[in-house]
């Protein structure tokens, strides 16, 4: 039943032999080990699973891996090391948006998205993009507000508070 | 203070944004196995044969286990242990663990799980509390279904209501809840050369799994080591049901001699999963027309399900609590944990409070409206503050902010303007605000007093690292940005060269489990005692390079301005803390200790009720704001504001985080979480039937953190996990009430049950008009 399957994962070349059915996610998990791509429900409803596959974002629990043959395929490890991602997280970070982090990866992942696409969104708009993505720790509050900020770091060149003066006192 | 009281960066962040933190699904071991269970698939009736023939013969299948081949016990040792690791001649509810299978790879132990045939006798089942209560009902525990009853008497509950003026009551039901953590239950099981077992995975209760493991193995507790991996949410969903994940792993490791890993599937998670309990509570309360509460009895039932496992103490908490956070001179409370043929019910943030609070915070709007006095002020004329007495007979001594809490929220939810009578409120669409309060006993209370210590293990290393050791989890709450932040007070040290591991069961003793709101608080204090232990040899190193002499009884104390050491008055003359820790080990001083604290004492009758339930309280009020659609029954929450009395808030942005997410889990549990069961089977065991909030339902929220220190808190700090998930849910059923004059009797308050409400509120008016016409 194995099928060569090709694609460009995180920049590099990789070839699997598997079913075309099996799900990208766990090919990407079970076959290649990326074990940075969350396993949430598997039925598309969490967005823990959320890849780039040319440019735009999807669940990738439900996506047949033939179907990524000849395509990119992004998860965050392949972002890590770039400038505009690393901005997004520290905004994560700054606005304590990240609690059990099992659905951050995917958040950033469509944070990117976003603000490649849209580098100043209104609140609706980062409502629609992240609706998709599912959290049960923060109330998503200080997600609307991580991606602000790191829209504004992104867009307006705003630079990132330094590490000690990320510090708030209490009001 | 240096770092406390400060919104630090959380020290776990960076690998969970990176995608590099490890979850338990993401680790493999070499030799690795898959386990899947068979489950139950009817809610009652007998095994009469098991047959593995078809599934053995399945390539990759490794073994299928029954409970005759648990080497232990099969018994998952929470309070009763009625709950075995598998069924041995009978199930009790769909989805009870039957057997186990293991395999080669995950997809094969998944499918060749569902070729196992069990066959079974049905047997009478039986799905609701009030059916099981019945004497003729089938008996699922004991024989009377009652796994367990506490009764609470306080003063002289007829002379209270004979003394009232009014009185009112009501009955209130809940459904159940569901965790939804976004990482579903897993474990990794290791086989040791000793014949012992090292368990990874995602949990809440380190030491529980341990208890857990020795069991089902029958080995000593020395030769099993538990160690958590980074847990993606948990919310008391971790508490219980990981002991069960880490016994089977175990036993499949055991008896393959491999390392063998377990995932549950998420729709696995739903059906097995331990949940919130639905609930029923008949309260009433009696009243002087001055609105000074008289009495209040109530009864509270919870669905516990076909196993005891935590229902004990969930429903000694909730009982505790029922009548409210108000000084009520006569009590009378009797709580019931009643058994079901379904999936066993444990923890959930609040730990049975929600239901509760429900009830009591829509009854005493009740009150108010007949007493013709308004919800804030019948509130505040009857709340719990210094010197006044719980429904426990419990005096309040300590570290109590609610006054400024109910202000605070009443304020900032500018509640004098929005506030109108729900008959003069008009409209299509609705405008309604809700007001709810609660206290909420910090810690395991009476009820678990024996489990209420924990352990801890500090040292700083050589080059001025610091390394922690704790017994209690980090589940996504904070907890080990939050005790790293108490070390570095404590210790002088620069908050960036704190480690604090997770929890590993070999390092630190039982420390207890990570519930309650009691982390912060105990593995806060524990921490504080060896970082204390540890600062007398660096404060005696510090003098000596002063020069205050040996000898000379110290005179001085030595402060720490997070970089460097100084003697309070000569702030100029500064000791570098790397270099002191240099200087420390040359001269041999130990930088490393153990640390301990244990909660004040408390006591409670097993009789009355009666006793110093908890050693302090949180307290909390929330006011929300809604929108009601009266046609489509749809409820749009506009903004929640939830005040939390906590002490001290070490890290205010993580309280925030705390306060917000719990909000939006109280409003799921208000409005949209809604599961369905027929015949004991979930019908939608998953996020596209059971409805979580989503981006797209945030209201503004606004979080108010009141600090009233308490004297036995680290740094004042009581804690925060549960508070915000018991008041919102009632705020805005008081709210929709406000709005709509739809008194809202059970949770969730889905469009459909708010359309039922406006049609009988609809024929009630009618009926009153009628009767009135008649009269006229």
């Amino acid at each position: 039943m194995g099928e060569d399957i090709r694609f460009v994962l995180n920049g590099k070349r990789v070839e699997v032999t598997v079913n075309p059915l099996k799900s990208l996610l766990r090919v990407l998990r079970e076959d290649l080990r990326r074990t940075d791509v969350k396993a949430g429900c598997e039925q598309g409803e969490c967005g823990s699973c959320t890849v780039i596959v040319d440019g735009k974002t999807i669940n990738s629990c439900l996506y047949p891996a033939g179907q990524a043959d000849g395509k990119q395929v992004t998860t965050i490890a392949g972002l890590n090391d770039e400038r505009e991602t690393q901005l997004i997280q520290k905004a994560y970070i700054e606005e304590g948006a990240v609690q059990c982090g099992f659905c951050t990866p995917g958040l950033i992942l469509v944070t990117r998205v976003l603000l490649d696409k849209n580098p100043s969104p209104g609140e609706a708009e980062i409502r629609v993009a992240i609706s998709g993505n599912l959290c049960r720790c923060t109330g998503y509050k200080k997600i609307f507000n991580a991606v602000k900020r790191a829209a504004k770091y992104l867009g307006k060149g705003e630079k990132p508070l330094p590490r000690k003066t990320a510090l708030r006192k209490i009001q | 203070m240096n770092v406390i009281g400060v919104s630090v960066a959380r020290n776990d962040a960076q690998e969970k944004v990176a995608g590099t933190a490890k979850y338990i699904d993401d680790y493999a071991f070499g030799n690795m196995l898959y386990g899947a269970t068979v489950r139950s698939s009817v809610a009652c009736g007998k095994i009469l044969s098991i047959d593995t023939a078809t599934a053995l013969k399945i390539s990759g299948v490794a073994g299928v286990f029954t409970y005759r081949d648990v080497p232990g016990k099969n018994s998952v040792p929470l309070v009763f242990g009625d709950y075995p690791f598998l069924a041995e001649n009978n199930v009790l509810f769909y989805g009870q663990p039957v057997a186990l299978l293991v395999a080669d790879s995950e997809e094969t132990a998944r499918h060749a799980a569902r070729q196992v045939r069990v066959e079974y006798e049905k047997a009478p089942a039986v799905f609701d509390v009030l059916e099981a209560l019945k004497k003729d009902s089938p008996k699922i525990y004991g024989d009377n279904n009652v796994f367990k009853k506490y009764d609470i008497i306080k003063g002289d509950i007829a002379k209270g209501f004979k003394d009232a003026d009014v009185r009112v009551e009501d009955v209130f039901t809940t459904n159940y809840q569901v965790h939804c953590y976004m990482e579903p239950q897993g474990m990794v099981a290791d086989p040791q050369p000793d014949g012992g077992m090292a368990v990874y995975g995602t949990m809440q209760c380190p030491f529980y799994v341990h208890d857990a493991v020795a069991a089902i193995l029958g080995v000593s507790q020395n030769r099993v080591k538990i160690v958590q991996t980074t847990t993606g949410g948990a919310f008391g969903g971790k508490e219980d049901v990981p002991s069960v994940v880490a016994g089977h792993s175990a036993l499949l490791a055991h008896l393959t001699k491999r390392p063998v890993k377990i995932i549950y599937t998420r729709e696995e998670d739903f059906h097995s999963m331990s949940k919130r309990h639905p609930s029923r509570v008949e309260i009433k309360y009696g009243a002087k027309k001055n609105g000074k509460i008289t009495a209040c009895s109530v009864r509270y039932i919870l669905d516990a399900g076909a196993f005891s496992t935590l229902s004990p103490i969930v429903l000694w908490r909730g009982a505790v609590h029922s009548a409210g956070p108000y000084d009520i001179p006569n009590v009378k409370i009797e709580a019931l944990a009643v058994a079901t043929n379904k999936v066993p019910c444990g923890a959930f943030r609040g730990f049975g409070q929600p239901q509760a609070t429900f009830a009591n915070e829509s009854l005493i709007d009740k009150l108010a409206e007949k007493l013709s006095i308004s919800p804030l002020k019948l509130r505040r004329l009857n709340m719990l503050g210094i010197g006044s007495e719980t429904a426990t007979g419990q005096k309040i001594e300590k570290s109590c902010g609610f006054k400024k809490v109910i202000d605070t929220v009443v304020e900032k939810a500018k509640w004098d303007k929005i506030y109108l009578p729900p008959e003069k409120r008009s409209g299509r669409v609705k405008t309604g605000i809700g007001v709810a309060a609660a206290f909420y006993g910090v810690g395991l209370g009476a009820g678990g007093r024996h489990l209420d210590r924990a352990g801890s293990y500090v040292q700083i290393q050589k080059d001025g690292a610091v390394l922690v050791a704790i017994g209690n989890t980090e589940m996504g709450q904070g907890l080990l940005t939050v005790v790293s932040q108490i070390a570095a007070e404590a210790l002088g040290a620069p908050y960036d060269f704190i480690k604090v591991m997770l929890p590993d069961t070999t390092r630190v003793p039982d420390s207890g489990p990570t519930v309650a709101s009691r982390s912060t608080l105990m593995s806060g204090n524990a921490v504080k005692n060896a970082c204390e232990i540890i600062r007398r040899n660096i404060d005696r190193t510090v003098l000596g390079m002063a020069g205050v002499r040996k000898g000379a009884s110290y005179k001085g104390e030595v402060c720490s301005d997070g970089k460097n050491y100084f003697i309070k008055g000569a702030p100029k003359k500064k000791i570098n803390y790397f270099e002191l820790v240099k200087k420390c080990y040359a001269a041999r001083v130990n930088l490393s200790s153990n640390g301990w604290y244990t909660g004040e004492e408390v006591d409670f009758s097993d009789v009355t009720g009666q006793g110093k339930a908890y050693y302090v309280y949180t307290y909390s009020a929330t006011v929300a704001i809604v929108s009601v659609n009266t046609e489509t029954g749809e409820v749009d929450v506009k903004k929640i504001v939830s005040g939390h009395d906590i002490g001290r808030a070490i890290n205010p942005q993580q309280c925030e985080g705390q306060i917000e997410g719990g909000v939006m889990q109280a409003a799921g549990y208000a409005l949209t979480e809604n599961l369905v069961l027929k015949d004991g089977i979930i019908q939608n065991p998953n996020f596209a039937g059971y409805l979580i909030p989503t981006p797209d339902d945030v209201p503004e929220i606004v979080p108010v953190i009141v600090e009233e220190a308490y004297s036995d808190g680290p740094y004042g700090a009581k804690g925060l996990g549960e508070s915000p998930m018991i008041t919102p849910a009632a705020a805005i059923a008081n709210a929709i009430y406000n709005a709509t004059g739809w008194r809202v009797y059970s949770l969730p308050a889905t469009p459909e049950v708010l359309t039922a409400l406006r049609a009988n509120f609809n024929h009630g008016r009618r009926h009153k008009i009628c009767t009135e016409r008649k009269k006229g």
